[in-house]
C-alpha cells in the first residue's frame, strides 16, 4: 500500500489578508488622530463583532432573527454590573477581559432561549425571536434593580487594577480603549472565521440550504441550530461587553427592537453570503449612525432608503456588488465598464444631491423652523423660504433622474454583454473554473 | 372587582380586540395570498391615523372616516406595484426585509411631516362622553368605544361577505391557494394581489382612523401595536382568520383586565398564608402586580404557544 | 438471518384516506429489491414511512432487527439507512465536493465538532473524493450544486445517499427524467455503489427494474399484490391487470 503524498501549499492568500487586516487595525489610530475618528472606529469594531455574530445565524445557518440584541444587551448588563463590582473592589478581574463576562452571559441566555426557539427555522423562528426580544425589553422595565429602569446602569471603565500580572490600563485615553476594542475585534473575527471552517460550520450551511436533507445525512437540525445560536450569542455578548466598557452605560435600549433591527440592517447591507459582508455592513452602518447623524437629522431616513434600495436591487448586499465587479476584473473586461460607470455614478450623485437637498430643506421646515429659514448644505447657504432654493433642488433632482435613467440603460446593456461573454467562456472551459 | 367594573373592562377588552382583529385580518389575508409577512402593516395603521388627523382638520371627522382609509389603500397598492413586486423574485426573506425597511422609512416620514410629538387627533364632539342609557344603569362606557366596535364589526362583516359572496371574492379565495391556476384561467392575478394588498392596508388604515383618537396618535404607535398584532396572528395560527379572531379577542381581554389588576403572585401567596416581604428571596418578582407585568403578557403568551403548539391555535401551516 | 429491512402490517392514513393498507415486507441483507406500481399507489409514501419522514398509523418497521418505528429521520440514518429523493434534494449553495463531505461527517464521528479544521480532516476528504470519483463528477468538484445539470444532480443525489456508509439504501426513482444514455449510466452507477449493501428502490422504468432487481414488489392502492423474482412478476396475471387494466372498462 503506497503512501499518499499530501501536497498542501500554505494558503498564502489567507495569511496576507489577515496580516493586512491586523496591520490596518494597528495603524488606523495613528493615521487618524482626532477624537471623533477614533471614537468612530471603536464603535465600528463593536458593531463588526455584533454583525458577524448575527451572520452566524442568518448567512450561515439560515436563521432570520429579530431579537439578537437580547444576547448582546444582556451580556452588556452583566458586564457593567461586573464593572461596578470591580470598581468597588468586590471583584478582582481585569477590565480588559470584561467582554468575556459579557460573552458567557450572552451564551447562557443563548442556551436557554436557544433551546426554546430553535425547534423551527424560517418564519416561526423569526417570530419567536421577535417575541423574546420584546419580552426581554418589556421585562427590563420591570426589574429596576438589575436593569436600572429608564436610566440604565452606569459604570466607570477606569476602575480596576492589575490582575494575575495583566497590567492595568486605565482605559481613560481614547487610544487605549481603541486598541482594546481592536484586539477583541480582531480575535473575534479570527474565531468566527475559524468556525466557518469546522464540521459544525459546514453542516450549519447544509441545514441552511436544505434542512430536510441534513436530517437524512444523520444530523439533528435542531441541535445544529441550537449550537450555532449558542456560539453566536457568545460573540454577541462579547460585543455587548465591549459596548458596556466603551459607553460606560447600559440601558433598556441595549435590548430593544431598534438594536436588533440595526444589526439586521448592518449584516444585510454588507451582504450575508460572504464572511466579510457583515464587516463591510457594520462599517457602513456605523458611518450612517454615528458620522452622518452629526451632519443631518435625516440620517435614519437615508439609512432606511439605502437599505430598501439594496433589498430591491442588490439583495446580496454591498459585498456581492464588489465581488461581481471583481469577477469582471478577473476576466479582464472591466475597462469596458469604465465609461458607463462614470456616467452612472455622476448622474446618481446628481440625483442623490437633489434628493438630499429637498429632504434636508423639508426636515428643516418641519423640525427646526424656530432656528430661522437659513440652512447650510455642503457648505452652501440655502434659504428655505425662497423659492429659488426649491427650484434649484428640484431641477437638480429632475436632471439627475433623467440622466440616471439614460446612464442606467446604457450600463445595463454593457454589463449584460459582459456577463453573457463570461458565462459563455465558463461553459466552454469548465475545467478552468 | 364589582360586576359593573367587570362588564366595562369586558367591553373595553372586546373593543380593543376587534381593533386588533381589523389589523390581524388584513395581515393574514396578505400573508395567505402572497406568503409575505407585512412588517409595515402597523405602519399603515399609523398612516391611517395621521391621515385622518389631517383630513379631519381640513373637513372634519366623518369625511376622514371614508377618505383616509381609501388614501391608505391607494398608498398600499402603489407600494405593492412599484416596490414589493420587484422584490418578489428574490424570495420571501427579501420581501420580509423590504417591508421591514419600509416600516423604518414610514416612521421617519411621519415624523418629518407631523413632528415627533403626539398630535391632537381627538374624538369628535358628537361621539365624546359616556353612553347615556348605560350611565343610568351605573356603567361608564364611552360612546366612542361602542362606535369603534360598530365600525369594526361592520367592516369585518362586509369583508367576509365580499370574500364569500361575490365573484371577485371567489377569485381571491382561489388565488389564496392556487395563484398560478387562477392566472391560467385568465384572471389578472398580479392585479388581484395588488388589490388585496391595498385592501389589507386600507383595513389597517381604517383601524388607525378609529383607533388613533381613542388611543394616542404618535410616531411610536406603529411599533407598539405592531408587535401585538404579530403575536395575534402567530397565536391564532398563521393563515387562519378564525384563529386570528379568537386570538385578538383573547389578547384584548388580557390587555383590559391585566392593565387594571393589582393582583400579584406575592398577593396570592399572602392569601395562602405565606409571608412575603422585602426579605423574601425573589421578592422583586413576587411583588410585581399584573398591571406592571401587562406589557410582557402578550409576548409571554407568544413564547408559550410557540413552544407547546407552534401551529398556533388553529393554524394550518407552520411556515 | 435477520432481515435488513422488515415492514410488518404497516398502515398509514392521511385523515380519513388510508394510503398504505397493511403492507408487510422483508428484505434480506444484500438483496436488490424494487418496488413498482401505478402512480398514486403509495410507493413514495412507503419510503417516507420507512425513512421517518412521516409517522406510521400502525404497524412496525425494523432495520437490521432494531425497531425504528416512530424514530426521527436522523436517528434512522445513524442506524444505517440512507435514502435519496425523487425531487432532487441537495445543498444547492455548497459545492459538489462540500455536499459529499457533509454527507460523510457524521459517520466518521465528527458530529457537531467546532474545534476541528475541516480542511485538515484527511479521512473526510479522502472519502468524499472517492465518492466524487465513483459518481463521475470529478470535473465539477467546485461548482455549486445548484448549477449542475439535471442528470449531474441526480448523480450527486445518489452520491450523498451512499456517502454515509449506510448499509440499507433507499433510492426513490433514481432515473426519473433521464434520457436513454443517462439512464444506462445511472444503472451502472447504482449497481456499482450498492455492491454488498441492501438496496430498495422505487422505479417506473421497467428495463432498469428488470435489469437490477433480485426481487420485485408490486404495490397497488397501498397493498403489495405480488412479490418475487422478476420472471415470476412478469408472468403474474394480477400484475398485468393492475398495470394494463381489464379488457373492457379499463382506463
Amino acid at each position: 500500500m503506497s503512501e499518499v503524498l499530501r501536497y498542501r501549499p500554505i494558503n498564502l492568500g489567507r495569511w496576507v489578508v489577515w496580516g493586512f487586516t491586523a496591520l490596518v487595525f494597528l495603524c488606523l489610530p495613528l493615521l487618524l488622530e482626532n477624537l471623533f475618528a477614533r471614537s468612530l472606529m471603536a464603535q465600528m469594531g463593536i458593531m463588526i463583532i455584533f454583525a458577524l455574530s448575527y451572520n452566524m445565524l442568518l448567512g450561515q445557518s439560515g436563521m432570520l432573527s429579530f431579537g439578537h440584541a437580547v444576547y448582546s444587551g444582556l451580556g452588556a448588563y452583566f458586564a457593567i454590573h461586573a464593572l461596578t463590582w470591580i470598581a468597588r473592589g468586590q471583584f478582582a478581574y481585569p477590565v480588559s477581559l470584561l467582554p468575556l463576562v459579557g460573552g458567557f452571559a450572552g451564551m447562557l441566555f443563548g442556551v436557554v432561549f436557544g433551546y426554546l426557539t430553535t425547534k423551527k427555522a424560517g418564519t416561526p423562528f423569526a417570530m419567536i425571536s421577535l417575541g423574546i426580544g420584546e419580552m426581554v425589553f418589556a421585562a427590563s422595565l420591570m426589574f429596576p434593580g438589575f436593569f436600572g429602569g429608564e436610566a440604565g446602569i452606569s459604570g466607570n471603565r477606569t476602575a480596576g487594577g492589575a490582575f494575575l500580572g495583566i497590567p492595568s490600563l486605565s482605559f481613560g485615553p481614547d487610544i487605549q480603549i481603541y486598541y482594546l476594542i481592536a484586539a477583541w475585534t480582531f480575535a473575534s473575527m479570527i474565531a468566527m472565521f475559524a468556525l466557518t471552517q469546522t464540521p459544525l460550520g459546514r453542516i450549519a450551511n447544509a441545514v441552511r440550504d436544505n434542512p430536510e436533507r441534513a436530517e437524512f445525512i444523520g444530523y439533528n437540525t435542531q441541535r445544529v441550530r441550537w449550537l450555532m445560536l449558542i456560539l453566536s450569542s457568545f460573540f454577541a455578548g462579547v460585543a455587548g461587553g465591549l459596548s458596556a466598557i466603551y459607553f460606560e452605560i447600559v440601558s433598556a435600549e441595549n435590548v430593544s427592537a431598534i438594536r436588533s433591527g440595526g444589526v439586521l440592517l448592518a449584516a444585510f447591507m454588507g451582504g450575508v453570503t460572504f464572511f466579510f459582508g457583515p464587516i463591510l455592513g457594520a462599517v457602513v452602518f456605523t458611518i450612517f449612525a454615528v458620522a452622518l447623524s452629526e451632519y443631518t437629522k435625516a440620517w435614519q431616513l437615508y439609512l432606511g432608503v439605502f437599505f430598501v434600495l439594496l433589498v430591491m436591487f442588490a439583495p446580496g448586499g454591498l459585498s456581492s456588488l464588489i465581488l461581481m465587479n471583481l469577477r469582471v476584473l478577473k476576466f479582464r473586461k472591466f475597462k469596458r465598464l469604465r465609461d458607463p460607470y462614470f456616467g452612472l455614478i455622476l448622474s446618481a450623485v446628481a440625483l442623490a444631491l437633489g434628493c438630499v437637498m429637498l429632504i434636508e430643506m423639508i426636515y428643516h421646515l418641519t423640525l427646526d423652523f424656530a432656528l430661522g429659514p437659513q440652512i447650510k448644505l455642503f457648505g452652501f447657504p440655502f434659504n428655505t423660504e425662497r423659492p429659488e432654493s426649491w427650484v434649484f433642488a428640484v431641477s437638480v433632482l429632475a436632471g439627475g433622474a433623467l440622466a440616471f435613467e439614460y446612464a442606467r440603460q446604457h450600463f445595463r446593456a454593457v454589463w449584460g454583454e459582459i456577463q453573457v461573454e463570461i458565462e459563455d467562456w465558463i461553459r466552454d472551459n469548465p475545467e478552468d473554473t | 372587582m364589582t360586576f359593573d367594573f367587570f362588564l366595562v373592562q369586558l367591553l373595553n377588552g372586546i373593543s380593543y380586540g376587534l381593533l386588533l382583529f381589523m389589523l390581524a385580518s388584513g395581515l393574514t389575508l396578505i400573508f395567505s395570498m402572497m406568503g409575505v409577512l407585512n412588517f409595515a402593516h402597523a405602519s399603515f395603521y399609523m398612516i391611517g391615523a395621521y391621515f385622518a388627523y389631517q383630513i379631519s382638520r381640513w373637513v372634519g371627522f366623518w369625511p376622514a372616516l371614508i377618505l383616509a382609509p381609501l388614501a391608505v389603500g391607494v398608498l398600499g397598492a402603489v407600494v405593492e406595484r412599484f416596490g414589493l413586486r420587484r422584490v418578489h423574485k428574490w424570495g420571501h426573506v427579501p420581501e420580509l426585509l423590504f417591508t421591514f425597511g419600509l416600516s423604518y422609512i414610514i416612521v421617519e416620514l411621519v415624523q418629518v411631516i407631523w413632528g415627533r410629538a403626539a398630535v391632537p387627533y381627538s374624538v369628535p364632539a358628537e361621539l365624546d362622553g359616556p353612553i347615556a342609557w348605560l350611565q343610568r344603569l351605573g356603567l361608564t362606557f364611552p360612546k366612542y368605544r361602542a362606535f369603534m366596535m360598530a365600525v369594526a364589526v361592520l367592516m369585518l362583516v362586509s369583508t367576509w361577505l365580499l370574500l364569500t359572496r361575490t365573484r371577485i371574492g371567489l377569485v381571491i379565495q382561489a388565488s389564496l391557494t392556487h395563484p398560478q391556476q387562477v392566472e391560467a384561467l385568465g384572471h389578472n392575478v398580479p392585479r388581484v394581489l395588488m388589490g388585496v394588498f391595498g385592501a389589507g392596508c386600507a383595513l389597517a388604515g381604517l383601524a388607525g382612523v378609529i383607533g388613533g383618537n381613542a388611543f394616542v396618535t404618535e410616531p411610536g404607535m406603529a411599533g407598539a401595536v405592531g408587535a401585538i398584532v404579530f403575536v395575534v396572528i402567530v397565536f391564532g395560527g398563521m393563515g387562519s382568520l378564525s384563529g386570528a379572531f379568537i386570538a385578538s379577542l383573547l389578547l384584548g381581554l388580557v390587555d383590559a383586565f391585566g392593565k387594571t389588576s393589582d393582583a400579584s403572585i406575592g398577593g396570592l401567596l399572602r392569601w395562602f398564608g405565606t409571608t412575603v416581604d422585602p426579605q423574601t428571596f425573589g421578592y422583586a418578582v413576587w411583588k410585581l402586580t399584573l398591571a406592571q407585568v401587562a406589557p410582557v403578557l402578550p409576548f409571554l403568551l407568544l413564547v408559550l404557544i410557540l413552544i407547546f403548539r407552534p401551529k398556533g391555535l388553529m393554524g394550518t401551516r407552520e411556515d | 438471518m435477520t432481515a435488513a429491512l422488515e415492514l410488518a402490517n404497516v398502515r398509514k392514513s392521511f385523515g380519513k384516506t388510508e394510503i398504505i393498507r397493511d403492507v408487510s415486507l422483508a428484505v434480506p441483507p444484500g438483496e436488490r429489491h424494487a418496488i413498482i406500481g401505478p402512480n398514486g399507489a403509495g410507493k413514495s409514501t412507503l419510503f417516507n414511512l420507512i425513512s421517518g419522514r412521516f409517522p406510521l398509523s400502525s404497524g412496525t418497521i425494523r432495520l437490521n432487527g432494531a425497531d425504528i418505528t416512530g424514530r426521527k429521520p436522523f436517528e434512522i440514518n445513524r442506524l444505517g439507512l440512507s435514502r435519496s429523493f425523487q425531487i432532487t434534494n441537495i445543498f444547492h449553495r455548497l459545492s459538489v465536493f462540500e455536499n459529499l463531505r457533509c454527507a460523510v461527517l457524521w459517520s466518521l464521528g465528527y458530529r457537531y465538532s467546532f474545534w476541528h479544521n475541516l480542511n485538515k480532516l484527511a479521512d473526510a476528504e479522502d472519502r468524499a473524493e472517492a465518492i466524487l470519483k465513483r459518481i463521475g463528477l470529478r470535473r465539477r468538484r467546485n461548482i455549486a450544486a445548484g448549477l449542475l445539470t439535471y442528470a449531474e444532480q441526480r448523480a450527486l443525489e445518489i452520491g450523498i445517499t451512499i456517502a454515509g456508509d449506510a448499509n440499507v439504501i433507499l433510492l426513490d426513482e433514481p432515473t426519473a427524467g433521464m434520457s436513454r444514455s443517462e439512464t444506462a449510466n445511472a444503472v451502472a452507477l447504482v449497481r456499482d455503489v450498492t455492491q454488498g449493501k441492501t438496496l430498495v428502490m422505487v422505479e417506473h422504468d421497467m428495463s432498469v427494474v428488470f435489469g437490477l432487481a433480485d426481487r420485485i414488489s408490486v404495490v397497488v392502492y397501498g397493498e403489495i399484490i405480488a412479490c418475487g423474482p422478476p420472471a415470476q412478476i412478469r408472468a403474474d396475471p394480477k400484475v398485468k391487470e393492475a398495470y394494463l387494466g381489464t379488457q373492457a372498462g379499463g382506463h
